[in-house]
């Protein structure tokens, strides 16, 4: 201790002691941090830690290395089919998750019937009631066909699809439910002809529509194979009775969720943080059976330990609702602990028909990529 | 657009028109991320007016190329996360194929010669 104890003071810095956690958070802060506590109260611990120095005291560096991210980052899909897509994101944070759920439902663009030209139609059911059903009719066909139609444009076969609706009761006949498959698609554009007030001009020419198709959709190749139809035969647009009959013609342009729910191309996109169910102490016999009772989407199973003695254990913790049966009562919140992990969501995405999901979310994140680079190439 | 001193680059309030929280949101995560950064947040001073500020201060760098650094960031995490996705598509798909074609072999008679024609 004599000799050299100058120097040592020198070489002494706090990091050294003991009992600083180096590179580690300690446990109680550990779960603060990446853990949400859904207490009987109230949950506590819901914010996430952003701020890059949060942890500086520690010698933890919170900042975001992009390496790290990369690391750590995955994704399980869990289900996927035709219309939905069930998949895990482990390690992304809430702020980027949810712009992705946002730019899902409203920034991603698909067809929808905007404009609805009526000749007749003396059913019951109103002019824009039978125009506002329409709207909401899902179209099968990819959107990245088209472009947008602008206030200045002339519709054409670039950005408008053109479906035609003619359906008839007769008299005498009982009545007659027009659904969606009655919507017939117009590859050659409208065909109702404009009314020109100088009629005298030449009448030679090809009568003007209300569309200006250079050629006929029918020629991409993308629809050689796959006409232009609604997503589902089977939607009810109207009733007809004896001697009721609706004529009209249908626009479907491009647009996107945020100008109007129709053109939103999700029924749903949503995500919830992976429920974690911990049992904090043995929950044996009478308690274990009681536990398992509790809980009504049956998180919990028994196991048999020998010797006539049973044991809870968490069977099923993704089935979790986090309905907080478990820790209600006397002692039960000494018992179980609910989490959730704030890093790990699992995302639903049901698709309406025009594009398959997973091709929606790779959209959805192409969008916010632009975003960005918008920003970037504002800002230099 | 960005509202800052003249003498003192270091703090700014950039406003972005015809945006959100999605994109508002995401790049203050980045922004905090930033070890360079002292202060950032975000508003939107009116619901019916499509524009959010974004509020930067640093410990001295640019605000603007503090900005440019987390939007930059952020798309490269998007691209990471685009092409993770992709590849646990492609993944599922390939097992669930294999799956498919387990329980196929299976009900055709058992025969394991099967699966190679």
């Amino acid at each position: 201790m004599a000799e050299g104890a100058g120097e040592e003071k020198k070489k002494f810095s706090i990091w050294d002691l003991p009992d600083v956690p180096m590179g580690q958070l300690p446990p109680h802060l550990e779960l603060q941090r990446s853990r949400v506590s859904c207490n009987k109260d109230a949950p506590i611990h819901t914010e996430s830690i952003q701020y890059s120095g949060a942890y500086a005291s520690m010698g933890i560096d919170n900042s975001s290395r992009l390496d790290r991210f990369s690391n750590n980052f995955r994704v399980e899909v869990v289900r996927l089919n035709e219309d939905d897509i069930e998949f895990d994101m482990i390690g992304i944070d809430a702020a980027i998750a949810n712009s992705f759920r946002r730019i899902l439902i409203a920034e991603l663009p698909t067809m929808a019937i905007e404009k609805v030209l009526i000749a007749n139609n003396t059913s019951i059911i109103q002019d824009e009631v039978l125009a506002h059903r329409l709207g909401l009719v899902p179209i099968r066909v990819d959107p990245r066909l088209f472009d947008y139609l602008s206030e200045n444009d002339q519709p054409n076969e670039k950005n408008t699809i053109v479906f035609k609706l003619h359906v008839q009761c007769k008299r005498g006949s009982p009545r007659i439910t027009v659904k969606s498959d009655a919507l017939k698609w117009l590859p050659n554009g409208s065909e109702l002809v404009k009314e020109t007030r100088n009629a005298t001009s030449d009448s030679s020419s090809k009568p003007e529509t209300y569309t200006y198709f250079g050629c006929s959709q029918e020629t991409v190749p993308e629809f050689v194979k796959n006409p232009i139809i609604p997503k589902y035969p089977d939607i009810i647009i109207a009733k007809l009775g004896p001697g009721q009959e609706i004529e009209l013609e249908a626009h479907a342009v491009k647009g996107i969720g945020k100008t109007h729910a129709k053109w939103s191309p999700v029924a749903t996109a949503w995500y919830r943080m992976l429920p974690e169910v911990v049992l904090l102490e043995d929950i044996e016999d009478d308690l274990a059976e009681e536990l398992k009772s509790k809980c009504p989407v049956n998180v919990f199973d028994i196991e048999d330990l020998g010797k006539g003695r049973r044991r809870a254990t968490v069977a099923r913790p993704r089935a979790c609702t986090l309905c907080r049966e478990c820790i209600r009562g006397d002692d039960w919140e000494k018992r179980v602990a609910l989490r959730r992990v704030k890093d790990h969501f699992i995302f639903t995405i049901e698709s309406t028909g025009a594009l398959p999901p997973e091709v929606l979310f790779t959209e959805a994140v192409k969008i916010l990529e632009d975003k960005c680079e918008r920003v970037i190439t504002e800002l230099s | 657009m960005e509202h800052g001193s003249f003498t003192d680059n270091s703090a700014a309030t950039f406003s972005l028109t015809d945006e959100d929280h999605t994109i508002a949101n995401a790049v203050r995560f980045t922004l905090n991320q930033d070890p360079r950064v002292t202060f950032c947040g975000y508003s939107i001073p009116h619901p019916s007016e499509a524009r959010v500020n974004i509020r930067v201060q640093t410990t001295g760098d640019p605000a603007r190329e503090v900005l440019k650094d987390a939007c930059q960031n952020l798309m490269l995490m998007c691209r990471h996360v685009r092409s993770t996705f992709d590849k646990a598509v492609e993944d599922f798909r390939a097992s669930n194929a294999v799956k498919a074609m387990k329980i196929d072999s299976q009900d055709s008679s058992g025969d394991d010669s099967e699966e190679s024609e």
